[in-house]
């Protein structure tokens, strides 16, 4: 019965093969369910984020992306012939994904993360694929990069793949479970966390073996933890279920998203299911297993830093304590905990900095339709007084965090908001 | 709405700051517009560009809807520092408009005593002086934008600086509106189409 719907659906095709666009002859109709997952994986990859501007039509491109070497601009990925991919095939498409390259071989900005997307199967790749033909096509003309010199030069792009390109699908480990397999794909996959959790070097490229050891994005000002370490993200503490909150929700009794990572669980991660979640989450947990956090500093306060200390808490009292509470223990998940949150005590001072200086809010998510926000306090403290704010929650309550100086506080507050 | 609170008051009732805007019973459509187009970075202010990037409709609705709901007492009518000449200008735009450059009166829309009109145009009592000059040039200077077709923006780039400063001096030194309802829906003449007010 099957093979003959399958048998039927081919003669079909055949029948119509003289009157449809070449391209549409290597691309059978697709099907409900092949479209659906293809919606979801392009969810999962979160193509919608980069390829759509502000206010701009889905999947039109057009999104300025602000690099050290200049403005690139995405592009327009809709099925429109001309202006979008239209007339692109199912291979090329795979190409683009696993390989980088364009169907005249031309070389793809790694702006573009084909790095992780290389890892997708060919499986999932028609999937995503067979969805993008099937949005609306929209007729808008990609607008060309402003890169300075060299970099506008795009055979420059060899080097960096000499670096940092690795081309290969996923591997599963075969001694791991199903799901930590299911939940490694995701992340260095479609997910392509590690674009922004692993350090990016002077050229532009985020290195294998420093995979999700974290990094200040560039151009951005926030630091994406590492994901390897309980130094930084220190996840290998957090149960299963509060990394599914966190991924899924925006807020969970650790900690809230903020920055980029809001952009990420609003876009992307809010939409993936139950298994995937569960999935990302116990190959998370398992990357920073056996690291533990640092030894406390030795708590010999120097005059200056016992006043910072004495400012700061005042300020905090003042100002934080009616929603993180006198102790740090906040009101879990709707105002984050500060104290044993690792996300504050890292050696990098500037999420701690930037939270103060604009507020925020995590993002609205099915879960979590109607979040709590924070207030900014840039306009409200000085430099002096958002050093000793950060300072005295940053060594607090057994935070193991170093004190930070009025001149971070100032260099971050001209880092531009978006 | 704590996090609101800093900059626009606990009751939505505007701060010292006199560029920090009055929120409290202006038209609930009108305020969800404005949350709308700062999230989508249609207006301009980073601080709160960046405060609704990751929220959803709904949630900026109910925002709106909260904030245009209270009716904290509005703020003394401030004492104006300009000519009376100028005073006289001001008050003359804002209710005759001037036929011979086009300007419509912003009584046209904005009702006779200023209350504005349900469901999207706001009053424009309760102002300060340098928060309407600020926002009629962020229209001339394009960081302001409403759903098109932009009237606002039509009407702010027919005034020159001088019209600006009269008509802003005069708007902020009314006194508070005894009736602070809107003129409903459709009611006033309305002569340019707003994209964000239905007729
Ligand atoms: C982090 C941002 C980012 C994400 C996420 C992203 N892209 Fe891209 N993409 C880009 C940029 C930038 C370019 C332009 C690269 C260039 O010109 O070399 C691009 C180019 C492309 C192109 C080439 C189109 C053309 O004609 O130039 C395709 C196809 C594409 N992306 C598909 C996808 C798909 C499918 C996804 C999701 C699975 C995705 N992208 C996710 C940034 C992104
Ligand atoms: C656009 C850059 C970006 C991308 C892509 C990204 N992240 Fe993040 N992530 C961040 C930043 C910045 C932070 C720090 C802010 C915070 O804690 O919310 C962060 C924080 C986190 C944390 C919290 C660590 C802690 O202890 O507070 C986890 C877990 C995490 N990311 C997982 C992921 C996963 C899984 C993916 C891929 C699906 C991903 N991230 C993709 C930027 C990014
Ligand atoms: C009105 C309640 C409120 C007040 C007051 C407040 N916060 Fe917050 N804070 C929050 C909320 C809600 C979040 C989560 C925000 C997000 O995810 O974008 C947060 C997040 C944070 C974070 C990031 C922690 C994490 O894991 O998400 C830090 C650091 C922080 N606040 C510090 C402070 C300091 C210091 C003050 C005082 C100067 C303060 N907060 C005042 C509500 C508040
Ligand atoms: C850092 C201070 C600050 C914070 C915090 C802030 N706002 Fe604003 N808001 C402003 C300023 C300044 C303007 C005027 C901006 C302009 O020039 O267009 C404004 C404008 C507005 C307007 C448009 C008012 C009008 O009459 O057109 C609305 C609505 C609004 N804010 C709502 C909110 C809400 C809701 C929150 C909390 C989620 C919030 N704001 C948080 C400073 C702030
Ligand atoms: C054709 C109708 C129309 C006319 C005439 C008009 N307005 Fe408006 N006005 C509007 C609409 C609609 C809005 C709301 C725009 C939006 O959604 O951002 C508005 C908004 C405003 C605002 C913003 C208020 C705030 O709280 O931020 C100011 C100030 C303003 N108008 C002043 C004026 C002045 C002064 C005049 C006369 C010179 C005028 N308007 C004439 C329709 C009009």
């Amino acid at each position: 019965m099957q093979r003959l719907s399958t048998k039927l659906i081919l003669l079909l095709a055949l029948c119509f093969a003289g009157v449809t666009p070449a391209s549409a002859q290597q691309n059978p109709p697709a099907n409900a369910e092949l479209l659906k997952r293809g919606e979801y994986l392009a969810r999962a990859g979160d193509c919608i984020a980069c390829h759509t501007a502000r206010e701009g039509k889905t999947f039109a491109g057009g999104l300025p992306m602000k690099t050290p070497f200049g403005t690139l601009y995405t592009s327009n990925i809709t099925p429109d012939p001309q202006t979008g991919i239209g007339t692109w095939t199912s291979d090329q498409f795979y190409r683009m994904m696993h390989d980088g390259r364009f169907p005249d071989g031309g070389l793809v900005y790694p702006a573009m993360p084909f790095g992780s997307y290389t890892k997708v199967t060919r499986e999932d790749s028609d999937a995503i694929y067979a969805f993008l033909r099937s949005v609306p096509p929209v007729k808008q003309v990609n607008k060309p990069h402003e890169l300075t010199f060299p970099f506008n030069n795009r055979s420059l792009i060899i080097g960096w793949r000499t670096l940092f390109f690795n081309e290969g699908e996923f591997k599963p480990d075969p001694t791991k479970s199903a799901e930590w397999n299911r939940g490694a794909y995701l992340v260095e996959g479609l997910g392509h966390c590690g674009m922004c959790h692993t350090a990016i070097n002077a050229l532009g490229g985020s290195s294998e073996s420093q995979a999700f050891e974290g990094g200040l994005i560039p151009m951005q000002y926030w630091y994406a933890p590492s994901l390897t370490s309980n130094k930084e993200a220190g996840l290998g503490d957090w149960s299963i279920q509060e990394i599914v909150d966190y991924l899924r929700t925006g807020v969970s009794a650790r900690g809230a998203v903020y920055g980029p990572m809001a952009e990420v669980v609003y876009n992307s991660l809010q939409y993936l299911n139950d298994e995937d979640i569960r999935a990302m989450a116990v190959y998370l947990k398992g990357l920073a297993q056996g690291s533990s956090p640092d030894k406390p500093p030795p708590a010999i306060p120097s005059a200056e830093s016992s006043l910072l200390l004495s400012l700061g808490k005042q300020i905090y009292d003042r100002d934080c304590a009616s929603c993180h509470g006198a102790t740090g223990l906040g009101m879990p998940p709707h105002y984050p905990p500060l104290a044993g949150n690792q996300s504050i005590q890292m050696a990098s001072a500037v999420n701690a900095i930037r939270m103060v200086l604009n507020g925020g809010y995590p993002p609205g998510t099915a879960g979590n339709p109607m979040p709590y926000g924070m207030p900014p306090f840039a306009q409200r403290l000085s430099d002096d007084e958002v050093a000793a704010v950060v300072t005295y929650i940053r060594t607090s309550w057994g935070n193991r965090g170093a004190p930070v100086s009025a001149r971070q506080a100032n260099e971050l507050r001209t880092a531009t908001l978006k | 709405m704590l996090a609101c609170a800093s900059c626009h008051g606990a009751q939505g009732e505007g701060t010292s700051d006199v560029y920090f805007p009055r929120l409290a019973g202006k038209p609930a459509g009108y305020l969800y517009n404005q949350l709308v187009a700062f999230r989508d970075g249609r207006r301009k202010y980073p601080p709160m560009n960046y405060l609704l990037e990751f929220l959803p409709d709904d949630y900026l609705k109910k925002m709106a809807d909260y904030f245009a709901s209270l009716r904290p007492p509005f703020p003394e009518p401030a004492i104006p520092t300009v000519s009376d000449a100028i005073l006289a200008r001001g008050e003359s735009i804002v209710k005759n408009g001037d036929a011979q450059r086009g300007i419509p009166p912003c009584a046209s829309c904005h009702g006779p005593s200023f209350g504005g009109m349900e469901p999207a145009i706001p009053g424009l009592l309760g102002l300060r002086a340098s928060y309407i000059s600020a926002q009629l040039g962020g229209w001339r200077y394009g960081t302001r934008t409403a759903a098109a077709p932009d009237c606002m923006q039509i009407v702010a780039s027919l005034l020159t600086e001088d019209d600006v400063k009269a008509v802003a001096a005069y708007l902020s030194s009314r006194p508070a509106p005894a009736d602070p309802s809107f003129a409903p829906q459709g009611s006033l003449p309305m002569p340019l189409a707003c994209g964000s007010e239905p007729r």
